[in-house]
């Protein structure tokens, strides 16, 4: 089956290959990326203007331009808004000729951008975003989502947490697709491996004084408080459970999608002993720590996973274009899937044809205080989850590209 | 267990309680926007913004000048407050005889000015304030655990509303504003100077604002989105007290602070909307609001 | 003074504006028919649906002098009921999809306006706010609207069954005759008499009470159109870009037509329309410059100048200009 697969994949390479060879080769004598993030907005620090300066890092690593021909870089906010998002893309690709769309990361933006990427046959590295349906119902072949997703986060960490012994839990979900469907994952995986979900409750997006919700979970007496949010309801979850003794009374937190800029503004002594599943950190070996400085003295500030998988995606990126000698998005897209992702960013990385990325995953911890050493020390990575087993199998896949 | 609506006892205290301090926030920024209704008739769609400016002067204070918290809490108020003096004297004064919308829309341009600009400078992640010492740890009431602080601005905002009614109620000065809002030319013709006066009230709603920002500081992450969801909350709290009504701010801000710890209890995804479907059945049944005089 | 003696001057001014303005309507439509094939017609159709959005909302507070902070609620459902029905009902064309969506419109406006119009003045604009808030909530909560995700994939169709809409030029006419046709019943209803006593109630509303005129009732038959408008440009704009999503519904946005509105002069039928121009144009514009970051700032700027220099909006201060040098 699979081998099936890679040799009919293949055979589209070489055919699209020798389509475009008689063409024109690079459209416009330019590859030109445009990257769309939320510049100003809720997301802004976990991709933002950090990302777009990974993305720039990138195409200078890489010399500037493509067997002779330059590499434009164009930006935009999409402000979070899937119409502001779907418009700009629409007008990228058919007033500028854009090549590939890079960044994204509010799921209804990204959602969007990739049905016009499909329409208009362009090509699309999605970063940001955190929905699984990404690559699973909402699947095209236009699109590769790279650094993680709600899938590996979820079972990651709910994994790991029940192994350790904390097998009831109450689930503190923000009220929207997203939240519950990391609450489904979650209350799935707890349940396989023999714990219980006692409790949960469901709190408006976005919400400002979680004390309520706290006391709430406090009151069920469940071992592990599971955050199924994400950005400030993430943030203001964890410090006012905090200030209202949750952890010293023995319950502990697992967050579901943290970051490391969340992690980084929040401070060690409201986040320490936090659980998070991550797609990357910069302490992590002598690659990703070597690259991570050179970002650090540009930006000032130690990159997130998003930034880090930017310039990872970016390079893949333009090493297939170089290595087709086009830009046809269908041919690049082709020869990134042959080639497997090894890099600063990613282990083991290779691109499923669903377009997801699969890569080891890492169950982290967050330092006390009196563990951390220096302003960035953050994380200690405890174990790895390898990539075959980190995201959710083909198997259980709702994506037309896989059921053909 | 003694249950309640099919809670326990202790938990339904608790709720309660956290209710009143989060409408012990809900009063103390609805009084200054009703301060500033009374005698200007001007929507301060600012406010959010100001009492935002607040919790980031105390942040900034705290970093770059080494103020602490109680420092804070006095100088804080003091600045942004002038700041209000300076857009009353610059801004609001020139639209004063125009269609009171305006001062809404300018309001809500200048809303938009301190927060983008923030933002940029910033980021939106938010920076936390640390709990000021006197004030860690926490109390066991008996039906919960309360943090300190929590217990501390549920006090201190409760001891400036009542201070604020107060000097409006019983001082010479607070008869002036009384008078100026019933019927300001006559107060001209008394001699009192009314444009002074129109500005310290806008500068003391603002100074309001900004105190319930550096009281909110060690609660919430201080971030430059912070005041705009609270705002219109805010708002339909006001409206619900009845426009320029002071009592009417302070009640109506702790009773809607405990509708909305009980809708979090029964049912939580409608917290954040309660308070618009109280405020639209209230206005059915009394058009001025629940304090506020028939037009 | 050659056509006919018995022309008094003034009807003979009121005939010379009548074809002034004839003159112009042409020359706009001449301009926006070739548009497509200067500018990028996707960017022209969101500039067409949020000038509609814009036009529907000036016709309360230009021309019946309320206030409403809830307009995105309308905007909202427009598009969220026309991209339902769009997309689970593959056989339906998108006039059918855009009609369902803008009676959904027209019913939510009956009711708000039922609700609201007895309130006067900000507490209006209040009342108008909580019920767009609650609106808010139903569609976060409502299984149908894919909550934050938003709803996708819904199919441009062919109109009338006949004519596909994926291609970009065929939808840019269709979006400009429904922008015509908006605006032409806007047109209509403010220089009727209806338009006339919205006019009367907006200057002066107990002297319209003792003329004996049920204010309450032309307050809220201008309230369902302004809100039926609305959600004719939101259905359209689902039509356009396929999705529709929560940041129509936001109060935000409830707030921007009032920027496009008053930048543009409120009051004036043409303001709405150059306002949205600008609006979307800097929006678009800016996000993709250095200043990206600086939007929200320089719209807040804008609003500022707008409400202390230049009140009557561009198209108003035009007007003047014209009024002053050519009388």
């Amino acid at each position: 089956m699979t081998f099936n697969k890679t040799l009919l994949a293949s055979t589209i390479a070489v055919t699209a290959m020798m389509a475009s060879g008689a063409q024109a080769q690079m459209s416009n004598d330019a590859v030109r990326i445009g990257y769309l993030a939320d510049m100003s907005g809720t997301y802004r620090d976990l991709a933002g203007p950090g990302g777009l300066e990974a993305l720039e890092m990138a195409v200078e690593d890489f010399g500037g331009e493509v067997n002779g021909v330059p590499i434009e870089v164009f930006s935009a906010d999409d402000r979070n808004s899937a119409d502001v998002g779907a418009n700009t893309v629409r007008g990228w690709i058919d007033q500028q000729n854009v090549d590939l769309v890079a960044g994204m990361v509010a799921s209804s933006v990204t959602i969007a951008v990739t049905k016009v990427l499909e329409e208009a046959g362009g090509l699309g590295i999605v970063s940001g975003s955190a929905a699984s349906s990404i690559t699973n119902e909402h699947c095209t072949p236009n699109h590769i989502h790279w650094v993680y997703d709600t899938y590996p986060l979820a079972h990651g960490t709910a994994k790991a947490v029940v192994e350790q012994g904390g097998d009831t839990w109450f689930m503190l979900t923000a009220d929207y697709a997203f939240g519950h469907a990391l609450e489904n994952d979650v209350t799935q995986v707890v349940e396989e491996h023999g714990g219980e979900v006692v409790g949960r409750v469901r709190h408006p997006f976005p919400t400002n004084d979680f004390s309520s919700y706290i006391l709430q979970a406090q009151g069920s007496g469940a071992d592990i408080i599971g955050l199924a949010n994400a950005g400030s309801d993430t943030v203001n979850a964890i410090k006012t459970a905090s200030q209202f003794g949750l952890t010293q009374a023995g319950q502990q937190l697992a967050g579901l999608l943290i970051f490391l800029n969340d992690v980084h503004a929040m401070g060690l002594e409201a986040t320490q002993g936090l659980l998070l599943t991550t797609g990357w950190y910069w302490d992590m070996d002598e690659q990703s720590r070597e690259w991570a400085e050179r970002y650090f003295e540009r930006m000032g500030r130690m990159p997130t996973m998003v930034q880090a998988g930017i310039y990872s995606s970016t390079m893949h990126y333009l090493n297939a274009v170089d290595a087709v000698d086009t830009d046809d998005p269908m041919a690049v897209r082709a020869q990134m899937a042959e080639t497997p992702v090894e890099d600063m960013f990613a282990r083991n990385g290779r691109i499923r044809e669903d377009g997801r990325m699969v890569h080891d995953m890492y169950l982290a911890e967050v330092k006390t205080p009196e563990e951390s050493t220096g302003e960035w020390d953050l994380y200690e990575i405890k174990s790895t989850i390898p990539a075959d087993e980190a995201y959710r199998p083909l198997s259980e896949s709702q994506c037309d590209l896989v059921n053909q | 267990m003694t249950m309640i609506f099919g809670v326990p006892l202790a938990v339904f205290m608790g709720q309660l309680m956290l209710g009143l301090i989060n409408g012990a926030f809900y009063a103390l920024l609805s009084l200054g926007l009703a301060v500033i209704f009374g005698l200007l008739k001007i929507i301060n769609f600012a406010h959010g913004a100001q009492y935002m400016l607040g919790a980031f002067a105390a942040l900034l204070g705290l970093q770059y000048l080494g103020i602490n918290y109680w420092l804070a809490l006095l100088l804080v108020p003091l600045v942004v407050g002038a700041l209000g003096v300076v857009i009353e004297r610059t801004l609001l004064r020139r639209i004063a005889h125009l269609d009171h919308l305006y001062g809404l829309l300018l309001t809500y341009g200048l809303a938009l000015i301190f927060e983008g600009a923030l933002i940029n400078f910033f980021g939106v992640s938010g920076s936390s304030y640390p709990v000021p010492e006197a004030l860690q740890g926490g109390l066991n009431l008996g039906f919960m655990f309360l943090p300190t602080y929590r217990g501390w601005v549920l006090v201190a905002a409760l001891v400036v509303c009542l201070g604020t009614w107060f000097m409006i109620e019983r001082t010479r000065l607070g008869a002036y504003l009384r008078a100026g809002t019933e019927n300001p030319a006559l107060m001209q013709a008394f001699g009192v100077n009314v444009p002074l006066l129109i500005t310290l009230t806008y500068g003391f709603g603002v100074a309001l604002a900004a105190f319930a920002g550096v009281l909110a500081a060690p609660l919430y992450p201080v971030s430059p989105t912070m005041g705009s969801s609270l705002l219109i909350v805010v708002f339909a709290v006001v409206v619900i007290g009845g426009m320029g009504s002071i009592l009417g701010a302070v009640l109506t801000g702790l009773g809607m602070g405990l509708i909305e710890g009980l809708t979090k209890v029964y049912y939580p995804e409608a917290a954040n909307t309660v308070i618009f479907l109280v405020m639209v059945v209230v206005l059915m049944l009394r058009p001025a609001g629940l304090f506020g005089k028939e037009a | 003074m050659a056509t006919t003696h018995s022309l008094t001057p003034a009807m003979q001014r009121q005939r010379n504006a009548r074809l002034r303005r004839s003159a112009l309507y042409l020359a706009l439509l001449a301009i926006a028919l070739v548009a497509p094939f200067v500018a990028y017609p996707v960017f022209l159709m969101k500039v067409l649906c949020f000038a509609l959005f814009a036009c529907a909302f000036n016709l309360l507070l230009g021309f019946a002098g309320l206030l409403s902070f809830g307009h995105a609620a309308f905007l909202a459902t427009g598009g969220y009921f026309t991209g339902i029905m769009l997309a689970s009902y593959p056989g339906l064309t998108p006039e059918l999809g855009i009609l369902i969506g803008t009676s959904a419109a027209v019913v939510l406006g009956t009711l708000f306006g039922v609700v609201a119009i007895r309130r006067q003045g900000i507490y209006f604009a209040m009342v108008t706010l909580a019920l767009a808030q609650m609106m808010f909530f139903f569609f976060v909560q409502a299984p149908f609207t894919g909550g934050e995700d938003g709803l996708h994939g819904v199919p441009r169709g062919e109109l009338f069954g006949l004519i596909s809409l994926a291609d970009n030029l065929n939808m840019y006419y269709f979006v400009l005759a429904v922008f015509v046709i908006g605006f032409a019943l806007i047109q209509r209803t403010v220089h009727s008499p209806f338009g006339q006593v919205l006019k009367a109630i907006r200057e002066n509303e107990p002297r319209a009470v003792s003329l004996g005129y049920n204010v309450d009732a032309y307050k809220l038959v201008a309230f369902i159109i302004s809100a039926g408008l609305a959600g004719l440009a939101g259905s359209t704009k689902t039509v356009v870009f396929q999705l529709a999503s929560l940041t129509d519904a936001h109060w935000h946005m409830s707030g921007e037509v009032i920027l496009m509105t008053l930048l543009g002069g409120v009051g004036t039928l043409f303001g709405p329309v150059v306002g949205a121009g600008l609006v979307v144009s800097l929006q678009t514009q800016l996000a993709q410059s250095p200043l990206g970051n600086w939007v929200s700032v320089i719209l807040g700027a804008i609003f500022v100048i707008c409400v202390l220099s230049f009140r009557s909006g561009i198209v108003g201060e035009i007007q003047k200009m014209v009024r002053k040098n050519f009388k």
